[in-house]
């Protein structure tokens, strides 16, 4: 009964297009075996040598050649750009396949229904098929392409560093060769006490920091929201738009201007402290008072935008409870502790997890107020304030690490993303997502 | 009870007062600093005994100080053609994904969406150097055209607030029109954009502003000096004069400040979406 989904299906593994042809689908079969032929043709005449180079890296680097008397500097192979080749190359092939998967189903799919006695659909037809059937990708096609070069490409690219000796000053393309080294990077970041001390010692911070900064904003901007929400208080808009402006301040701005702000010597904070007759304090420059800066310059930041969300919150707390409560003899304390409180916690919960997951990718912050300064001699080119983030930074820009940054990128994406699944998992509405229409 | 709720007024309105001169205080002395004379951070009083407008008629006239090149002028218009490009691609991109993945139930869609998410867990640094290899070899390197595609490329990843905007617009209008004749794409430029104008604003600017102040990716695609965005500019005046310029960065800064603050201040009406977008909606 089968006969000839069977047939038209082998026939399309044999060669692409066979299949189609078979189910007489002369047109979609050229084209299906054109793109074969092309495929074959690039892959084995263009990508070979670039899906080769891929697992060598380059058999020579930057060497001398004597021509006649004189010994001449050749260009080696160039390991890194190897790489990128090897890994558009693959690219390349898995759209070949895939392309090949499909031509298998299509003829399958014809063949059964051939076998149930429907006659094939003509090549006009099955165009406007996908064109209707396919819009979406065709929506999706230039947003992906960008993506695919601009980001999976990169990353895919990065993370394959992490398992290689890139990095100054002995493997830097293209004086000298790039080799895959497999888990060695991981095992120093781990066990090396140079580098172990500095990841476990930012590491230790950066978790410090994302909790800290997470709920001072969060509890801060709860602490505002309802000062601002009093029964009695004037002006509720006004105190909303003053505090509301930080939020619209580029970040970049505010925070060069903290900086200065925050300056040992002529910045007015310590100017204020001199004027009291106190000291004034090292605030970005011990690495304690750093820390406390940070967190308060992010509180300053930060703080807005969790108050426009609880602010919102409030007003969606039905108004029959307070009133429940009050005929019931609730003091303001009690219905505050038993109705506002747990509404907002419970509303808020899961954003509290994503802004965590947030903090610890916080980059600006960090980088623009201390720059990870002030710097410590028990860390390897990390300060006191330096996040994972700003030291993989330092690390790619000013150090060339390259194989180190890999590494501590896929550390940090294996942090974010078991918090991201954890907080999934426990959100219903990821689930319920139709449930609206 | 009435003195109590008076007191308790009163001592809301004291907090709240602290608050706000905490929150508008650096606001308030950068730009009392930008009118300010010399060039040092040091004040004697918040006003300033003279005010001045130098600083500002220094950063828009070329070369009239020697010791010092900010080409000022040239990195805000730099900045935007720039963002104004990258808003166009930009909000375009950001737009049909979002529309795509809202009203399509197409193969493959749950696992696209997963993809977006798991992207977003990376650092986005982890791509700097890779990015940086793949304009070398695209020859692209310090050009505002390879800025432009890296910051509209990126645009589609946003997608999720746009995506729960068009959520939420009824799909009975769609099927009516369906019914009528009318094909996807006339749904789409006919339908669903003249009704969605509120987060096409939302995206625009987003779009807009975030070349305004990104100065990560600018500061390694532009290499050289008078191809710099504003950010990355700022952000030099800052780190190579070591708050020695502080007056002329105050300068700079409020004129950066200003249009980019009363700009985003719109986009805060859908704050609350685009914190709970990625969180609770796959």
């Amino acid at each position: 009964m089968n006969r000839h989904a069977t047939t038209a299906g082998w026939l399309s593994v044999l060669s692409m297009g066979l299949g189609q042809f078979y189910n007489r689908q002369y047109i979609k079969g050229i084209l299906f075996l054109t793109f074969h032929i092309s495929g074959l043709l690039l892959i084995f005449l263009k990508l070979k040598t670039h899906l080769i180079g891929l697992f060598t890296l380059g058999d020579q680097g930057q060497h001398l050649v004597k021509v006649g008397r004189v010994y001449k500097s050749v260009d080696g192979d160039n390991s890194i750009f190897m790489m990128v080749f090897g890994v558009f190359s693959f690219f390349v092939v898995f759209v070949y396949l895939f392309v090949y998967y499909l031509n298998v189903r299509d003829a399958i799919a014809s063949g059964r229904k051939r076998d149930q006695g429907v006659a094939s659909i003509s090549f006009s037809k099955t165009a406007y098929n996908a064109f209707t059937n396919s819009f979406p990708w065709l929506l999706l096609a230039i947003p992906i392409l960008g993506v695919l070069i601009f980001t999976v490409m990169p990353i895919i690219f990065t993370a394959l560093i992490a398992f290689t000796n890139y990095a100054g000053p002995n493997h830097i393309p293209p004086k000298n060769l790039v080799d895959w080294v497999g888990f060695e990077t991981f095992i120093h970041l781990f066990t090396l006490n140079v580098w172990s001390n500095t990841f476990f010692g930012v590491l230790t911070w950066t978790l410090i920091w994302a909790f800290l900064a997470t709920v001072t904003c969060y509890f801060g901007g709860i602490l505002v929201a309802l000062l601002i929400n009093q029964q009695g208080i004037r002006l509720k808009g006004m105190w909303r738009t003053i505090y509301i402006i930080p939020y619209a301040i580029p970040q970049f701005v505010s925070l060069l201007v903290f900086r200065n702000m925050l300056n040992e010597k002529f910045g007015p904070i310590n100017q204020y402290f001199r004027y009291f007759g106190l000291e004034g304090l090292p605030w970005l420059n011990d690495p304690f008072w750093a820390k406390v800066s940070v967190i308060v310059v992010n509180m300053w930041i930060g703080i807005p935008v969790s108050m426009v969300l609880v602010l919102g919150m409030l007003t969606t707390i039905p108004k029959d409870l307070y009133e429940a409560a009050e005929i019931d003899g609730a003091s303001p304390w009690m219905r505050f502790r038993s109705i506002t409180m747990p509404y907002i916690l419970f509303a808020t919960a899961p954003i509290l997890i994503t802004q965590f997951a947030g903090n610890i990718n916080s980059f600006n912050v960090i980088f623009l107020l201390t720059g990870g300064r002030p710097v410590t001699a028990d860390y390897n080119n990390a300060g006191a304030t330096d996040l994972l983030v700003t030291w993989l930074y330092k690390l790619t820009l000013n150090l060339s690490q390259y194989n180190f940054a890999g590494a501590l990128g896929i550390m940090i994406f294996l942090i974010i993303a078991s918090i991201s699944i954890f907080s999934f998992t426990r959100t219903r509405s990821f689930r319920e997502e139709d449930m609206i229409q | 009870m009435k003195a109590k709720t008076r007191l308790r007024l009163l001592l809301s309105y004291i907090v709240l007062i602290i608050l706000a001169i905490c929150v508008l205080y650096p606001a308030l002395w950068t730009i009392m600093s930008s009118f300010k004379e010399g060039k040092s951070l040091f004040t004697d009083s918040i006003i300033p005994k003279k005010l001045t407008l130098d600083h500002y008629r220094d950063l828009f006239s070329l070369n009239s100080r020697t010791d010092i090149d900010i080409p000022y002028f040239k990195w805000y218009w730099n900045t935007l053609v720039v963002a104004t490009w990258s808003m166009i691609i930009g909000t375009f991109i950001q737009l049909l994904t979002a529309y795509a993945f809202s009203r399509f139930r197409f193969n493959g869609r749950k696992s696209l969406l997963s993809t977006v998410l798991v992207l977003g867990m990376f650092p986005g640094f982890m791509s700097l150097i890779a990015i940086y290899l793949i304009l070398i070899q695209m020859n692209m390197l310090d050009t505002h055209m390879a800025l432009i595609l890296v910051y509209s490329a990126g645009a589609a990843l946003g997608l999720f607030v746009a995506k729960g905007f068009f959520d939420t617009i009824p799909r009975s209008l769609e099927e009516a029109a369906r019914i009528d004749g009318a094909d996807h794409l006339t749904i789409f430029f006919r339908i669903i954009l003249p009704l969605s104008r509120p987060i096409i604003t939302y995206i625009s600017l987003m779009t807009f502003t975030g070349a305004w102040v990104d100065f990560i990716f600018a500061g390694l695609i532009l290499r050289s000096r008078d191809k710099w965005t504003i950010a990355v500019g700022l952000y030099d005046l800052v780190n190579a004069y070591n708050s020695t310029e502080f007056t002329l960065f105050a300068a700079g800064a409020v004129l950066v400040a200003i249009p980019i603050t009363i700009l985003f201040s719109y986009t805060q009406r859908f704050l609350v979406a685009g914190l709970t977008a990625g969180s609770s909606k796959g």
